[in-house]
């Protein structure tokens, strides 16, 4: 046989700029690879902006060498765009791995922290492999990475382990284009890497080597002890799950009465003694963000068919476990020699910021923690774990952090640079440029120093990592949010502020790629509407730029303000009051037997006179309200506490029954000007009513949820015939309550209606800076 | 657009108060006095210094537990001089007279004010009577103006607190406001909750001989506590901390507050001051205070510090640190 001559045997050479996340995720390797693999000849180097490669080669070469950056690139990468020019060939005798290009502009994606890879975990649990054990093992596909990143490009001198310098067989893996630690930032060892070490509550180092400490501090915590972990992105205070006491004594110190602890168990397959693990969950809990999911317990509060107990007080009154894997090799280390189910609750004070720095956490978790595991490692940035959650067949975040933030949310329309400020509690912030949208880990309720030193340093550190000097800056309406605030006093810049809910809404929206009118259920807590009441229960018709509001929940008094969200019985006064007037102090019902009468009057009293009863047409304090009523929760320790108890006290048979509602229409400026209220309390009147007869709680409960789910979706109808609008967008917190997304899905689709969800940012305030941006977006482009 | 209108919120004493004087008031009427914006203006008149302001009272009802009008107005006008670190001597007063008030009221009014006038040792020496048609205004308003003479040694203003002075309060927050709206609106305590109103010249003079190092004294009237703490920290450009277990508050004025969800902080009251004093002194001048008949539950609360210029914060008995704004109008609920 001959060669034949290919005519066109003649070497082109293409320039490629590879953006997207392809910096410290084993690009460069993976190009030597492909380059070697087509005999290609050639350079590659990381810019600011991504990757740049120049091949030379025969074009058909080439061609499959690009088709296969597409799709055959490394776990961790995501290529999102590659611009290919042409150069004059004729450079190139091999193919190289060049040092990285300094530029001005940064617009490369930063990679998020992922959790342990299977071959380092091999090499890990391997006796004769030089880092047997060693809790700091990593490589390209695995290992901290935004956590630890003080500036870009990615770079180890711009990362804490700056202070580490590679010993010799480091360095050579490093520098081995083929090697799987080549240019891994964060390579280590046992000789030259990071190290634990044991301390006592008071700092004090219990004198061990690296692996004993881990050996102790397991010993001890299956002795029932509580210790404060040193992790990727901050601190955890950890204890025995199975062991009661221990769980009861961290509740008792971290004073955090109910609020359910985050698990971390040792595998997938030993969780299934306690809840349901489908197929989709297994994937999200092994998934390299390893978020905490949450899963549905198989049984609640103790009454285990089974052996295998865990304690009655990691979760109350909660239908679901939140459980996370091993993310750091420290992790799985601990839970092999230890317990193999811990509690795994975030290191932080009520109402501050997780503890990232040793000293700090000495000083704050004294008081709670037995023994410290700590590490000489420093987080540059905290990063909470995320809270994620398998919800009508698609994962749905709480908390989007850990693992996902800083990656980018595309967004179809070309953002210009704004900066979404996020609402008030649940805060995280959002960044945007081209079609990205940046948005930070769950930054916290802003009601605390410490919170608010966080969030402000947040925002100048995305600011330079992604070098975004916003030109917009996006806020909420409402004038007691430090995020407002922050807003206000940004001189330079344009601002814009935004309605709570019509962020959210258009936050939905741009995750669906959506920019024509909808219309918008956002069912909520609270929201500063622009009639000065607080909403949260609203059907938008709305566009990304503006909307106008077509139904909500009558309105209802918040007998005290914020009192009368952490004490929901003064809801529970407050639809009672509305539907019977004072009469209801004398209904033989469970909830008055529970109440003190002076109180229930004088609050009574507060609403006759308008005495800080502000309006509200919260679907939010609906729930509380009605939670209260069936005496399940009258006061909260932590934030939906009331409606989450109340969800999960309820029947799990499908219900059909439904509780009566008016629609009134309001406003009559003719056709599309009519503004519908839902009023629920012939509900209340009913529920009561079932009450006086006995009925269980678990069929009320249901019911109810099925009548509000019915209630918002006739409402959306309405609106839709008026309108001939189809496309129905879901956002708020509430609908983080499986039953209300699941039952209002049903109902809109059996009416044909194409329903939205969020699946990328939280449904509720999380994902509200995404929305700002989004809006602020629309109007200036218009 | 729609007309920009005065709302009631310009007068609560808190955010909107502020930027109205200083939008609005001061520049126009601009002068080294007046932009000191302390309770009082100093002046010096032929080498004497002298402490002079004015007051309008407006309270609603006129007659509540513990007090009326007359000797609000009286001892309000009384304690604005006094936080000057003057000794009050003389008074005007002012009334603005609803037709159709009961004579009988009116009496006991008047003998309400040259009570209060008598019990704080100040004259009142010059006045002036108007009688406005029904509706025109409620039932009686009084405006108090006061003239005293600042010893010679003394420098108290709101722009002198230094980081590391110690806050002192003379009793305990939030009775008058509290009594106030309860009598208005028809709300029964446990127990009764009655108006602090009361002169603290005499306090203050005892503070002052005593030779302690006084730098801030302020009583916090409308806004609360919280709101004069912040107009202390903007004014002197420093930092405070104030501590929640510290905070005296009597229990049926804490239950109440917690009743109605107001913040004690924030409420007004009409006979309590705060001082400002270096470490050094604060003890003695704990003593003091205490031995002052109206002073006698005072307590430290908290301290200045040079971080946060301008900012306020609470360590809260949780363990948490909360920043403490100014008292912006209704407070909206922002928890979800
Ligand atoms: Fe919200
Ligand atoms: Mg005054
Ligand atoms: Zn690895
Ligand atoms: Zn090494």
């Amino acid at each position: 046989m001959t060669v034949p001559i290919a005519l066109n045997q003649t070497a082109v050479a293409k320039k490629l700029e590879i953006s997207g996340v392809v910096q410290g995720v084993g690009f460069r390797p993976f190009l030597f690879g492909l380059a070697d693999q087509y005999h290609l000849k050639g350079e590659v180097f990381n810019t600011s902006g991504g990757i740049r490669v120049i091949v030379e080669g025969p074009p058909e070469k080439i061609e499959r060498f690009v088709d296969d950056i597409y799709h055959k690139s490394p776990l961790l990468a995501s290529v999102t765009d590659i611009k290919s020019s042409d150069v004059p060939p004729g450079n190139f005798f091999s193919f190289k791995i060049e040092n990285s290009e300094v530029a001005n502009r940064r617009t490369t994606l930063i990679s998020p922290d992922v959790a342990i890879c299977s071959d380092c975990l091999a090499e890990m649990k391997d006796p004769g492999n030089r880092r047997h054990e060693y809790e700091f093992i990593n490589c390209t596909n695995c290992g901290p990475r935004y956590t630890i990143i003080k500036d870009i490009p990615y770079d180890r001198s711009k990362t804490s382990m700056k202070s580490f310098k590679m010993c010799g067989k480091c360095q050579q893996e490093y520098d081995d284009p083929l090697n799987r630690r080549f240019h891994a930032q964060p390579n280590a060892c046992p000789v030259c890497g990071p190290q634990v070490f044991l301390t006592d509550r008071r700092g004090n180092r219990i004198n061990t080597d690296s692996q004993s400490a881990i050996t102790l501090a397991a010993q001890y915590l299956r002795q029932g002890r509580i210790i404060g972990i040193k992790g990727l992105g901050g601190f955890h205070l950890a204890c025995d799950a199975a062991n009661l006491d221990a769980v009861k004594q961290l509740r008792q110190r971290k004073n955090r009465p109910h609020k359910p602890f985050a698990l971390m168990a040792a595998s997938a397959s030993i969780l299934f003694d306690h809840v349901h693990v489908s197929n989709r969950e297994k994937q999200l809990l092994t998934s390299y963000q390893r978020p905490i999911v949450l899963l549905k317990r198989k049984y609640i509060n103790g009454d285990n068919q089974k052996g295998s107990v865990l304690a009655t007080d990691v979760a109350f009154f909660n239908k679901t476990l939140g459980v996370m894997l091993p993310y750091a090799p420290l992790h799985c280390l601990l839970l092999e020699k230890g317990p193999s189910i811990l509690v795994m609750t975030s290191g932080n004070l009520s109402g501050e910021p997780l503890s990232i720095e040793n000293e700090d956490a000495l000083e704050a978790f004294s008081h709670i923690a037995d023994y410290f595991l700590l590490h000489n490692r420093d987080i540059c940035f905290r990063a909470d774990d995320s809270i994620a959650r398998i919800q009508a067949g698609e994962t749905r975040f709480i908390r989007r952090s850990r693992g996902y933030a800083p990656l980018p949310v595309f967004i179809n329309r070309k953002m210009p640079k704004i900066l979404g400020c996020g609402a008030g509690f649940k805060n995280a912030v959002c960044l945007t440029r081209g079609h990205h949208a940046f948005l930070s880990q769950h930054i916290g309720d802003l009601d605390n120093m410490k919170t608010h030193a966080f969030y402000r340093d947040s925002i100048d550190h995305l600011k330079n990592i992604f070098d975004i000097q916003p030109d917009i800056i996006a806020h909420d309406m409402h004038h007691g949010y430090m995020s407002t605030d922050y807003a206000k006093a940004q001189n330079t810049v344009k601002k814009v502020a935004v309605q709570h809910h019509h962020a959210h809404a258009a936050a939905c929206m741009a995750e669906n790629g959506l920019d024509e009118e909808v219309i918008a259920i956002t069912l909520d807590g609270t929201g500063y509407g622009t009639d000065g009441h607080i909403w949260g229960g609203e059907i938008l018709l709305c566009t990304q730029k503006a909307f106008k509001r077509k139904a909500h929940l009558s309105y209802i008094k918040m007998p005290g303000g914020d009192a009368a969200v952490l004490e929901p019985w003064r809801m529970a006064a407050s639809v009672l009051f509305q539907v019977f007037g004072k009469d209801f102090l004398q209904m033989e019902i469970p909830y008055i037997k529970a109440m003190e009468k002076e109180k229930l009057s004088f609050i009574c009293g507060m609403m006759e006179k308008n005495l800080n009863s502000p309006l509200t047409s919260s679907v939010g304090r609906l729930f509380d309200a009605v939670s209260s009523l069936l005496c399940v929760r009258h006061t909260i320790s932590y934030e939906s506490q009331a409606a989450m108890e109340l969800e999960a006290m309820a029947d799990e048979r499908p219900v059909r029954e439904c509780y009566a509602f008016d629609l009134v229409s309001g406003k009559k400026d003719g056709g599309r000007d009519q503004v519908f209220e839902i009023n629920l309390m012939p509900c209340i009147r009913q529920i009561t009513a079932e009450l006086q007869q006995g009925r269980h709680v678990a069929g009320i409960s249901a019911k109810f949820h099925y009548t509000l789910a019915q209630a918002f979706a006739v409402a959306a109808l309405k609106v839709s015939l008026q309108t001939h609008i189809q496309k129905i967008i879901l956002s708020g917190g509430v609908f983080h309550n499986d039953i209300i997304l699941n039952t209002m899905i049903l109902a809109l689709e059996e009416h044909n209606l194409k329903v939205y969800t969020h699946t990328q940012v939280p449904t509720g305030d999380g994902g509200i800076c995404l929305g700002q941006a989004v809006v602020a977006a629309a109007l200036e482009g218009s | 657009m729609t007309e920009e209108k005065i709302l009631l919120d310009h007068g609560s004493g808190g955010k909107l108060s502020h930027s109205m004087f200083s939008d609005m008031i001061l520049p126009l009427f601009e002068n080294s006095e007046l932009s000191k914006q302390d309770d009082g203006a100093i002046l010096d008149v032929e080498g004497a210094r002298l402490a002079f302001s004015t007051d309008s009272y407006v309270v609603d009802p006129i007659f509540f537990p513990g007090g009326n009008i007359g000797d609000l107005a009286v001892n309000g006008t009384v304690n604005d001089i006094s936080m000057c670190g003057a000794v009050p001597k003389f008074i005007s007063v002012g009334l603005i007279i609803e037709e159709g008030l009961p004579v009988k009221q009116l009496k006991i009014i008047l003998e309400t004010i040259a009570a209060a006038a008598k019990k704080a040792g100040v004259k009142i020496v010059t006045g002036d009577t108007k009688v406005v048609p029904r509706g025109k205004a409620d039932k009686i308003f009084i405006n108090t103006s006061g003239i005293g003479v600042i010893p010679a040694h003394v420098n108290v203003s709101g722009s002198n607190a230094q980081p590391g002075d110690k806050i002192i309060v003379s009793g305990t927050l939030a009775d008058h406001g509290i009594a106030v709206l309860s009598s208005r609106e028809g709300l029964k305590f446990d127990s009764d909750i009655k108006t602090d109103s009361a002169p603290l010249n005499k306090m203050v003079q005892s503070l002052i001989r005593s030779g302690c190092d006084v730098h801030v004294l302020r009583d916090p009237t409308r806004g609360g506590l919280g709101t004069t703490l912040n107009e202390i920290a903007s004014q002197s450009r420093v930092g405070i901390r104030i501590d929640e277990m510290s905070l005296p508050v009597t229990g049926p004025v804490r239950g109440a507050c917690e009743l109605l969800g107001f913040d004690p902080l924030y409420i007004a009251n009409e006979g309590k001051l705060i001082a400002f004093v270096p470490e050094k002194d604060v003890d003695k001048a704990l003593e003091i205070i205490r031995q002052d008949v109206f002073g006698k539950v005072a307590v430290i609360i908290g301290d200045v510090t040079s971080e946060d210029p301008g900012k306020v914060f609470l360590q809260t008995s949780i363990g948490g640190v909360r920043p403490i704004d100014m008292l912006t109008g209704e407070q909206l609920p922002r928890i979800c």
